[in-house]
């Protein structure tokens, strides 16, 4: 697989190490009232689609960035490569 | 129709003009008391074990494709019991206990062959980690051996013990583990159930729960409503996939492993070698081809194929031990899709909802667990209570911290 990274280009997937769902970008509140089960939720539950899968991947061989890639989990097939902390940003996480 | 050698011969001398199917065809009936999603090795062992040691009838399995046409026909069909932790090992033994007597069990010829397997020690304090699995495998009635180098070449001449980075400094073998032709299995138990009464129901994909009140009334499905009793779920692999119509969330993610075979082979590897250091282990099946696997690909993936550069690290990590295995021919490579839980282990419960019970999350262990997973789940439908050996194998165990972790990896499945 090749991941077109935003800054350097198409990148062989090698180089990189896959975390997981992106929906780890949004660690709960610690102090929430429910944040023993929104914690459970978020360490252990997934929703593992067959389909488009927004994912976290770390380019460990490379420029050490964390990516969201959106990749189809039943072909392989990447539509969409962007910056963790763009995304992060953008859906309200301030750091 | 039992067979025996007696009945081999009696069609060989008649132009084989007595054998029948092996099972029969079953159309769907409106009501069953028992309906198991799946027709795997583990669903139909759960089925099998359900007629035959819980007495239990009116009993369905489902398959959307044909039996025996998913993970139970692509792994590289090893049972062993050597495991370390106490929520594990007592069910593996069992499992290995039930491998034993499977043949005549089922009057089936799945050719168990216990030729050992032995995982290979590289340094102290590997040694020191197989140790304390070994005494804890024969704390829970398993066998084991720590085996030294000479040992070891003794019975494998051909393996590099010199490599520079892993030299073989030893190994831990269990003598009564081995292989099992992995589709007889399907079929045997297939065959085993139907002769019970099983209705066994292929190209009939479920396609929704029908849950009323909290409680499953029954299956949709592409040849329309089942009703059951009990519905069980059965699917390792697409677990997420299916439990996602009865609004579940799983503490699971799908991963392609994928596995070789080169071409065939004189007889040259008596057992099976893992070589845990280097991501490879290997054995040779009956027609001659060395079986191989090692990592997953790390991603999550139903596609049941992987890329190129898990190809590359298998074969290095085999060549780096086994490096005869470079005059050989690669046959066939493919893939499979593994239930990888959070904490490696696998689930056999209750779920919320009342009637509808779970198995899955059997990351790359499933196949050596099919008669114990299958007897586990039939226990678990016919008692509503967990059999001695599978209490661990929670729902709740990550909402309690109660994980059955054997790497020590945490919530990251791809590590397990």
């Amino acid at each position: 697989m090749l991941i077109d990274h935003p800054i350097l280009g198409p990148r062989d997937a090698a180089e990189f190490v896959y975390k997981g769902d992106a929906m780890l970008i949004h660690r709960p509140d610690w102090q929430a009232e429910d944040a023993v089960a929104q914690f459970t939720d978020y360490g252990y539950l997934r929703d593992n689609p067959a389909g488009l899968h927004r994912e976290l991947w770390f380019h460990e061989q490379g420029d050490r960035s964390w990516l969201v890639v959106t990749r189809d989990t039943t072909t392989h097939e990447i539509t969409k490569v962007e910056l963790a902390r763009d995304v992060a940003r953008a859906e309200g996480r301030s750091r | 129709m039992h067979y025996s050698g007696f009945k081999v011969i009696k069609e060989a001398l008649t132009g084989h003009r007595g054998w029948g199917p092996a099972w029969r065809d079953a159309t769907p009936k409106a009501q069953y008391d028992y309906v198991i999603i799946g027709g795997g090795g583990h669903g139909l062992a759960t089925a099998y074990y359900l007629a035959k040691e819980f007495k239990q009838a009116r009993i369905a399995v489902l398959e959307k494709g044909w039996i025996g046409g998913g993970n139970v026909g692509r792994n590289t069909t090893i049972i062993r019991s050597n495991y370390l932790l106490d929520g594990n090992e007592p069910f593996y033994e069992f499992s290995l206990k039930l491998w034993e007597g499977l043949e005549q069990d089922l009057n089936y010829n799945a050719m168990v062959s216990q030729r050992g397997i032995l995982n290979l020690i590289h340094s102290d304090a590997q040694r020191d980690a197989f140790i304390r699995r070994g005494n804890a495998m024969i704390l829970n009635g398993a066998d084991a051996e720590l085996l030294s180098t000479a040992q070891i070449v003794e019975r494998y001449p051909f393996l590099n013990v010199n490599n520079a980075r892993f030299p073989i400094k030893g190994g831990l073998a269990q003598h009564r583990g081995g292989t099992v032709r992995h589709d007889a299995v399907a079929w045997g138990y297939a065959r085993a159930a139907d002769r019970r009464g099983v209705d066994i129901i292929q190209n009939c994909e479920v396609t929704g729960f029908r849950i009323e009140n909290g409680t499953c009334k029954g299956v949709e499905t592409s040849r329309g409503f089942i009703g059951a009793g009990k519905v069980a779920s059965c699917v390792a692999g697409s677990s997420s996939r299916l439990m996602e119509k009865a609004g579940m969330r799983l503490p699971i993610e799908s991963h392609v492993l994928q596995a070789f075979v080169s071409e065939g082979l004189k007889p040259l590897l008596p057992g099976v070698i893992t070589f845990g250091a280097g991501h490879f282990y290997c054995s040779q099946s009956d027609k001659g081809g060395l079986v191989f696997g090692g990592d997953l690909d790390g991603y999550n993936s139903y596609a049941q194929r992987g890329n190129l550069p898990v190809v590359e690290d298998v074969c290095e990590g085999g060549m780096a031990i086994f490096p005869n295995l470079g005059r050989a021919r690669l046959l066939r490579m493919w893939g499979g899709i593994m239930d990888m839980s959070m904490d490696g282990s696998p689930i056999i419960d209750r779920t919320h909802i009342d009637g509808l019970y779970f198995n899955g999350g059997w990351c790359y262990g499933g196949f050596k667990a099919t008669p114990a997973s299958g007897f586990a789940y039939a226990h678990l439908l016919a008692t509503d209570t967990p059999h001695k050996t599978a209490t661990a194998y929670r729902f709740d165990r990550f909402a309690t911290g109660h994980m059955i972790d054997e790497k020590g990896m945490g919530n990251q499945p791809n590590l397990h």
